[in-house]
């Protein structure tokens, strides 16, 4: 659906977390976005936070099997800004009935939604691995989240062996599902 | 102890770290027992949500680093916004929510109004511009009020029917409408200004919507010239056209542009054209500047805003053609100079409007 093969090239680098994608992608659409959220009663910060929210969801997007965007980078992360933008004036009760209107908008409420789904959950796993404390918490992010490899894990924490480090490894990991399915419990 | 051997085999199987003897005799427990096999499916959920997790948080860094970047190279602004112009629509936040509610409610109900008094349109795509004036069908009555009439030399056409408009195309009492404007008719009248007469269909044609009439009224006074013309070649996007019309009895003057080459899902007998118009605009000449006919007013697209369609006026030249081989009494000559060029718009109206009649068919 994208004719523009520049923002296909984009989003595919988006989905592989490619710096230079990010911030061309930043770059082009930052100030507009800004523009629209002072614009409507919103903060710099507020601008910041919900452009970043904004690009994470394209992500989400982006990353999954059946992507398909049928709109241009720009009226998507802008469709997004203002949805995130209209909730958080409503719940802050601050929304007065007017907000105005710059550019066409995409519907994206099934995309947001499984992107709070998402939101909470990382969020759960986040408590999850705060609650586990030290050293299971860097163990587990050294050999998961930034994938190094048990030998050079063993060194660092000071394990006589990576033998010894993954024995570890799997003792925190089961702590860390306990703590996690209980909660993940808790919430249904 | 047991359930870390099994951890670190799930994840082993998952991470494909097994040599195949032991994926073969994995999936052999996985099958026998169901408890291992909803580890499995529960440790790769969890899995997938801990790297999810971390490519997050990692994206999240990336797009704090990012942005304190951009701002540093002045590639992005942080501009805060006018303090006055924020006070401002503080103030009068409530007044501009309550106005707002108010135009809100103002507009619903005009638009509900609106579409309660709107008459319903017909499923067909194109709403060919007749007006129904009356719904009374014909009846005896009225075939006897005709014969009446007849007699008496001069009268009134009883008011219903359907109503369009024709123009004149040769002097001689032949006038050009759309053929759906006639269509199913048993009798035809023209009107101007006060006269009224009675017309014959000499020929219609469906596809490209025309129909010409003749006047067989003993009273009609030929015309010796017409002001106007037949244009013979194409015309141009965005010329500018005018039409004069009967939507209503009294004639109604409006202009427009052409808009496409082509009509109704690329009818190419037909033009597209912008102009406000209404039921009984059809059949009405579209004039160019020059004052040349270039096409007969056809239909509008219901589903579409301001999009009209025109016969082209080469079609007139086509089923005038066949008239004249059907029956060679026919001799009609059609005008190709206009007298009407240079003049402006008030003076070409007042010629031409002599030679516009009102259409009624029963």
């Amino acid at each position: 659906m994208i004719t523009d093969s520049n923002e296909k090239l984009l989003l595919e680098g988006l989905a592989k977390d490619d710096k230079t994608a990010i911030e061309t992608i930043y770059k082009q659409n930052y100030n507009t976005i800004q523009a629209f959220v002072l614009n409507n009663n919103g903060s710099v910060d507020d601008a910041r936070d919900l452009f970043q929210e904004a690009i994470i969801v394209l992500y989400e997007k982006a990353k999954r099997d059946d992507f398909e965007l049928s709109c241009q980078i720009k009226t998507y992360l802008y469709s997004v800004t203002r949805r995130l933008w209209l909730k958080k004036l409503q719940s802050q009760q601050r929304f007065s009935g007017e907000i105005s209107h710059v550019a066409e908008v995409v519907p994206v409420e099934d995309e947001l939604e499984r992107h709070n789904q998402k939101a909470q959950e990382f969020e759960m796993m986040e408590k999850a691995l705060n609650g586990l404390g030290e050293p299971c918490k860097s163990l587990l992010e050294a050999y998961y989240l930034q994938k190094r490899n048990m030998e050079e894990i063993a060194g660092n924490f000071g394990y006589t062996n990576a033998n010894n480090a993954k024995n570890q490894k799997y003792k925190c990991l089961m702590r860390l599902k306990k703590i996690f399915f209980a909660q993940y419990k808790n919430e249904d | 102890m047991e359930e870390l051997q099994l951890l670190e085999a799930v994840e082993r199987y998952l991470s494909g770290e097994m040599t195949p003897e032991e994926v073969r005799n994995f999936e052999q427990l996985r099958k026998s027992d169901p408890s291992v096999d909803q580890m499995v499916v529960q440790h790769s959920m969890f899995l997938h949500q801990l790297t999810g997790f971390g490519e997050n948080r990692s994206l999240k860094h990336n797009l704090h680093n990012i942005h304190q970047q951009l701002l540093q190279n002045g590639d992005i602004k942080e501009v805060q916004p006018k303090a006055k112009v924020v006070s401002f629509l503080k103030k009068y936040r409530k007044v501009l929510a309550a106005a707002a509610c108010i135009a809100g409610v103002i507009a619903l109900s005009i638009s509900g109004l609106v579409a309660y008094l709107t008459p319903k349109r017909t499923i067909s795509e194109i709403e060919q511009l007749k007006r129904e004036l009356y719904s009374v069908k014909v009846s005896q009555k009225q075939t006897q009020n005709e014969i009446n009439s007849f007699k008496n030399g001069s009268f009134r056409p009883p008011a219903s029917g359907f109503g369009g408009t024709g123009f004149l195309i040769d002097g001689k009492g032949y006038i050009v409408t759309s053929a759906h404007v006639v269509a199913k008719s048993d009798s035809v009248y023209v009107l101007s200004k006060d006269n009224y007469y009675k017309a014959a269909i000499v020929i219609a044609d469906e596809n490209t919507d025309i129909a010409i009439l003749k006047i067989i009224d003993g009273r009609f006074q030929p015309y010796k010239n017409l002001p106007y013309a037949i244009h013979k070649g194409s015309s141009d996007l965005g010329e500018s056209i005018f039409t004069l019309g009967f939507p209503r009895t009294e004639m109604v003057y409006n202009q427009g542009y052409l808009s496409a080459k082509t009509g109704y899902k690329g009818d190419s007998s037909a033009y597209q054209i912008t102009i406000s118009v209404n039921p009984g605009n059809s059949g009405g000449p579209i004039f160019n500047e020059a004052g040349e006919v270039i096409g007969v007013l056809s239909g509008k697209q219901t589903t579409a805003e301001g999009v009209v369609f025109s016969s082209r006026a080469k079609n007139i030249t086509k089923i005038l053609e066949e008239a004249k081989k059907a029956d060679s009494s026919n001799n009609i000559k059609l005008n190709y100079v206009s007298s009407l060029k240079k003049m402006d718009r008030k003076q070409q109206v007042k010629k031409i409007e002599d030679c516009i009649f009102n259409v009624l068919s029963y």
